[in-house]
């Protein structure tokens, strides 16, 4: 076996060594009942050359983003993903680390992860960010869980405009608790109802998505102004950062945490993960925040350095009185997103965003024009939903066959838009491949 | 034994991404625009974040030279106690990238999936297999979040039977994550001391069981890398009260072909793929953390569920009961990939001389060091071995400077200050995969600090000498802490 280095030689000398006679002898402490009598029943196992062809049959099944024209986003989006990207990610002394507990030997890490922070912090328009959390949905739910631990009060309101699946997640979380969710309704222009919301003084937090599931920008000063009196924390997540790059940051509207999917950078789309969590809020919340933190500070001979810190919030020193109970995270991602973020950089990050927006309002237009509805007349970013109608049904599986995917059908997440549709146009999509979509749906 | 320093090779400094950006400078290839422009409410517009503007070869530099910084399991030897790091086999990488993989989108209709569906099944069934469980979720993102799925399991069950439990009981050589899992379900921690001889006692177990208690988190092997020779006996106490055993799993890669969990008590478990079955750690995630339960509790796990369903593989969510969604989508799809094509590898001669190897090494390493390092539990040990720094203590050097110091011979510390039941606790896991040459030497090393610290303590205190940096003020990080970069 070629991971294992051992020569029979060596196995006799070590077993001599502690005074064992076989390998199986050195199992003596446990009790017999409790040994298999069998074998493990497993495939038999297969060279390397084997296994390529095996998952090459497997993978060959699959129809990836790169071989269609694909309109689905919602939550998980096909973007160009520049070289050095993958290329600088697989250095193995990036992927094959573990947690940076030896500050003084992991220093590209520590670095890496404090800069990280900042881009999200810069991006998010907030103070501090931590260094990832598992994906979009655990850090809403981190994020309703945290803003109970500030205000002490037990009832969350969570838009329905918010990511179907991550409000699934958070169900998940909350049901074993004592604590509420309550949804608020969207309106007709597809943003959220907030004139819906009764209970402001019990409420612990807002929490909406910008853009929501739907592609439309919430009126996130709306929501400020609405939790201003009765201060429950305003909550802005997101399954689509790049649509920073254009509009203005949750922060700058006041939002207290900023939470969501960074996917979107960098980061393949690998059946749903791994993601990335993105997790920031302002600086007197620093203390509350569940999640690993990277700190600058120096070293005896006053140079600079990075550690974590503050790690009297986290479980393996409060135990069960930590902020989270998260331990590993998503170090890897949250680095490849900041290869992404630095590469793209200040100007490509605009010009890429305003790209996907507009490319996505031609769609939107061409689609108007030939005399479909758009459902929701609220602006959007990349996404966008589309009446197509019942009868579409059967065209949409013919034109899957076809290798091209027309949207994500939303009748399962939201009944009453049953014969709507999900479109998403990334910087991917050809102007091309567009008037083609608009040609075969007639 | 100075040559037995690591060379100290070329080290280059490097700033911070915003102090080396220059406005002008891009990185980025932008996609060609091949529409108009439209209009969009000025109000809703920002700045734009302050990214840093760089070229492609700067973006290159900075990183290659922050790897640089890294220590990495390919760098050299990793005995980090607890976390199993193993080589990461590169093949399992390739199949990750595979574009089939990579590029899918989750929410494709199933018959577009078929293969990352069947790989999910089949995962599933091979951890059941080395597990001995009946039934398994692959979403949990990470061991913290497996155990987590673990106690909204025993939370459903219990509710299921019309009670609300409050208490659980942990032994205090578990993991940290598991108090902090369980009060998320509302359970207290109710802690177990172990006996004398670093194990549980049935005895103390029933002394605190009862039919307020949800059930008991074991770790088997326990943190103290000794096997829990009581299990059953536990088990069957737990059960008469109608409560249920967790096992942690991160300590598999001691048992594997020798012990199936599921087969002696274990009703939910969870495994570690990013240590047990190689994938990975990525210097802090992504893991993966799929939990395992025996039959009677299937009704209770994650969905959606990857099944066989004729000659197709599907998801299905229609579980009532399921404790509901954990991941937006089906987990790190990525990890388990690597875990899968690792199984499919080693076969079931493979693990089973994975976790013989592992075992040996940990012993060999004990026998060799224990006369130098004070060994509070003297007694075989399984995948693992806890020394302490008592004999050093009076040398003036404590586990810090021992820890600092192996980094100064090329050697990446480990485990120290746990577990917690152990002052002074260095905790060393070899691994499988590590040859006796590097052991050997890892022992040598070890006994010439010991050696040091009787002849120049000092030198320890100043450890490590040849990293990128020298000891980090942690205490100032904390007190006023910096986590963003203000230019």
């Amino acid at each position: 076996m070629r991971y294992l280095p051992h020569t029979e030689e060596e196995v006799k000398e070590m077993l001599s060594v502690v005074g064992k006679a076989s390998v199986d002898d050195i199992f003596s402490m446990v009790p017999e009942n409790s040994r298999m009598t069998d074998e493990l029943q497993l495939p038999q196992s297969m060279t390397e050359w084997e296994l390529n062809r095996h998952m090459d049959g497997l993978a060959a099944t699959m129809s990836s983003a790169d071989h269609t024209k694909s309109f689905i986003g919602a939550g998980s989006y096909h973007h160009y993903i520049p070289e050095v990207v993958p290329y600088l990610i697989s250095r193995s002394e990036f992927a094959t680390a573990y947690t940076p507990y030896q500050p003084e030997i992991s220093q590209g890490t520590l670095q890496g992860i404090f800069e990280y922070q900042t881009l999200v912090a810069r991006l998010l328009g907030l103070d501090v960010a931590n260094a990832s959390l598992y994906d979009g949905a655990t850090a809403l739910a981190e994020a309703l869980l945290m803003s109970i631990r500030i205000t002490k009060r037990k009832k969350v309101a969570v838009s329905q405009a918010i990511h179907p699946l991550y409000r699934q997640v958070v169900a998940t979380y909350f049901k074993p608790t004592e604590f509420e969710v309550v949804e608020i309704p969207y309106q007709d222009n597809g943003r959220t109802d907030l004139a819906a919301i009764s209970d402001l003084s019990e409420l612990a937090c807002v929490a909406v998505q910008s853009p929501n599931f739907f592609g439309v920008i919430e009126d996130l000063k709306a929501v400020s102004q609405k939790t201003e009196n009765e201060k429950p924390l305003f909550i802005c997540c997101f399954s689509e950062p790049l649509a920073y790059g254009l509009l203005k940051s949750p922060g700058s509207y006041g939002a207290d945490i900023a939470c969501g999917e960074g996917q979107s950078f960098g980061i393949s789309q690998s059946f749903g993960g791994p993601g990335l969590g993105m997790f920031a809020c302002k600086e007197k919340y620093m203390r509350n925040m569940p999640g690993r933190l990277v700190g600058q500070t120096e070293d005896i001979e006053g140079k600079r350095g990075f550690v974590l810190t503050l790690s009297t919030r986290e479980q393996h020193i409060r135990r069960e009185k930590a902020t989270s109970n998260i331990c590993s995270n998503q170090g890897l991602c949250a680095m490849t997103s900041a290869i992404y973020m630095a590469t793209v950089g200040g100007t490509g990050i605009k010009e890429l965003a305003r790209l996907n927006r507009d490319k996505s309002e031609y769609l939107k237009q061409q689609l108007q024009q030939k005399g479909y509805r758009i459902v929701f007349d609220s602006p959007t970013f990349n996404e966008f939903v589309v009446d197509l109608t019942d009868g579409f049904k059967d065209q949409y599986q013919s034109l899957m066959e076809k290798g091209i995917m027309a949207g994500l059908p939303l009748a399962d997440y939201y009944p009453e838009l049953a014969g709507c549709y999900l479109m998403c146009v990334t910087e991917t999509m050809d102007k091309a491949d567009m008037d083609n979509l608009i040609k075969e749906i007639g | 034994m100075t040559e037995k320093l690591i060379a100290n090779g070329i080290v280059q400094d490097e700033p911070l991404l915003w102090e080396k950006s220059k406005r002008g400078k891009i990185g980025f290839s932008i996609p060609r625009r091949d529409v108009d422009s439209f209009d969009l409410d000025e109000d809703l517009i920002g700045e734009g974040p302050d990214f840093p503007h760089l070229s492609e070869v700067e973006i290159v530099r900075h990183y290659t030279r922050l790897s640089q910084w890294n220590f990495g399991l390919d760098t050299g030897m990793y005995p980090l106690g607890s976390c199993t790091m193993k080589y990461n086999p590169k093949t399992n990488d390739r199949q990750a990238s595979l574009h089939g993989f990579a590029c899918a989108h989750p929410l494709l209709p199933q018959r577009f999936s078929q293969g990352a569906l069947r790989l999910l099944v089949e995962l599933e069934q091979f951890l059941c297999e080395v597990t001995g469980m009946d039934a398994a979720s692959l979403q949990q993102a990470a061991g913290a979040q497996g155990e987590l799925a673990g106690m909204m399991i025993f939370h459903a069950y219990h509710k299921s039977k019309g009670s609300t439990r409050h208490k659980i009981l942990i032994p205090d050589t578990a993991h940290g994550t598991n108090p902090a899992s369980a009060a998320l379900c509302g359970f207290k921690s109710v802690p177990v001391r172990s006996g004398e001889d670093g194990i549980l006692t049935p005895e103390i177990v029933a002394e605190l069981m009862d039919e307020d208690t949800a059930g008991i988190m074991i770790t088997n092997p326990n943190t103290l890398g000794l096997y829990e020779e009581n299990l059953q006996e536990i088990a069957e106490i737990v059960h008469q009260k109608d409560g249920l055993v967790y096992a942690d799993g991160a300590n598999m890669n001691a048992i594997m072909g020798v012990v199936q969990p599921g087969k002696i008590g274990a009703d939910v478990m969870h495994l570690n793929l990013h240590k047990t079955f190689s994938t990975p750690h990525g210097g802090g995630g992504p893991g993966a953390g799929p939990v395992l339960v025996k039959e009677h509790l299937a009704r209770f796990l994650p969905t959606p569920r990857a099944e066989k369903q004729g000659d197709r593989y599907g998801l299905n969510e229609d579980y009532p009961d399921s404790i509901g969604r954990l991941h937006t989508f089906y987990g790190n799809f990525g990890i388990l990939v690597r875990a899968y094509s690792y199984i499919l590898t080693m076969g079931a001669e493979g693990l089973k001389d994975a976790s013989r190897y592992a075992v040996l090494n940990a012993n060999y390493i004990m026998e060799k060091l224990k006369e130098t390092y004070f060994l509070p539990y003297d007694k075989p040990c399984m995948h693992e071995c806890v020394f302490s720094d008592k004999f050093q203590k009076d040398g003036n050097a404590t586990t810090l400077d021992i820890a600092k110091r192996l980094i100064d011979y090329g050697f990446h510390p480990p485990t120290i200050y746990f577990p917690l039941i152990v002052s002074g606790a260095i905790m060393v896991e070899p691994t499988e995969t590590e040859s006796k040459e590097d052991i050997d030497r890892f022992i040598e090393v070890m006994k010439t600090i010991a050696a040091e610290i009787k002849e120049n303590p000092d030198r320890l205190h100043k450890a490590p000498e040849f990293a990128k940096v020298r000891r980090l003020d942690e205490v100032s990080a904390a007190r006023k802490p910096r986590l963003t970069f203000n230019s």
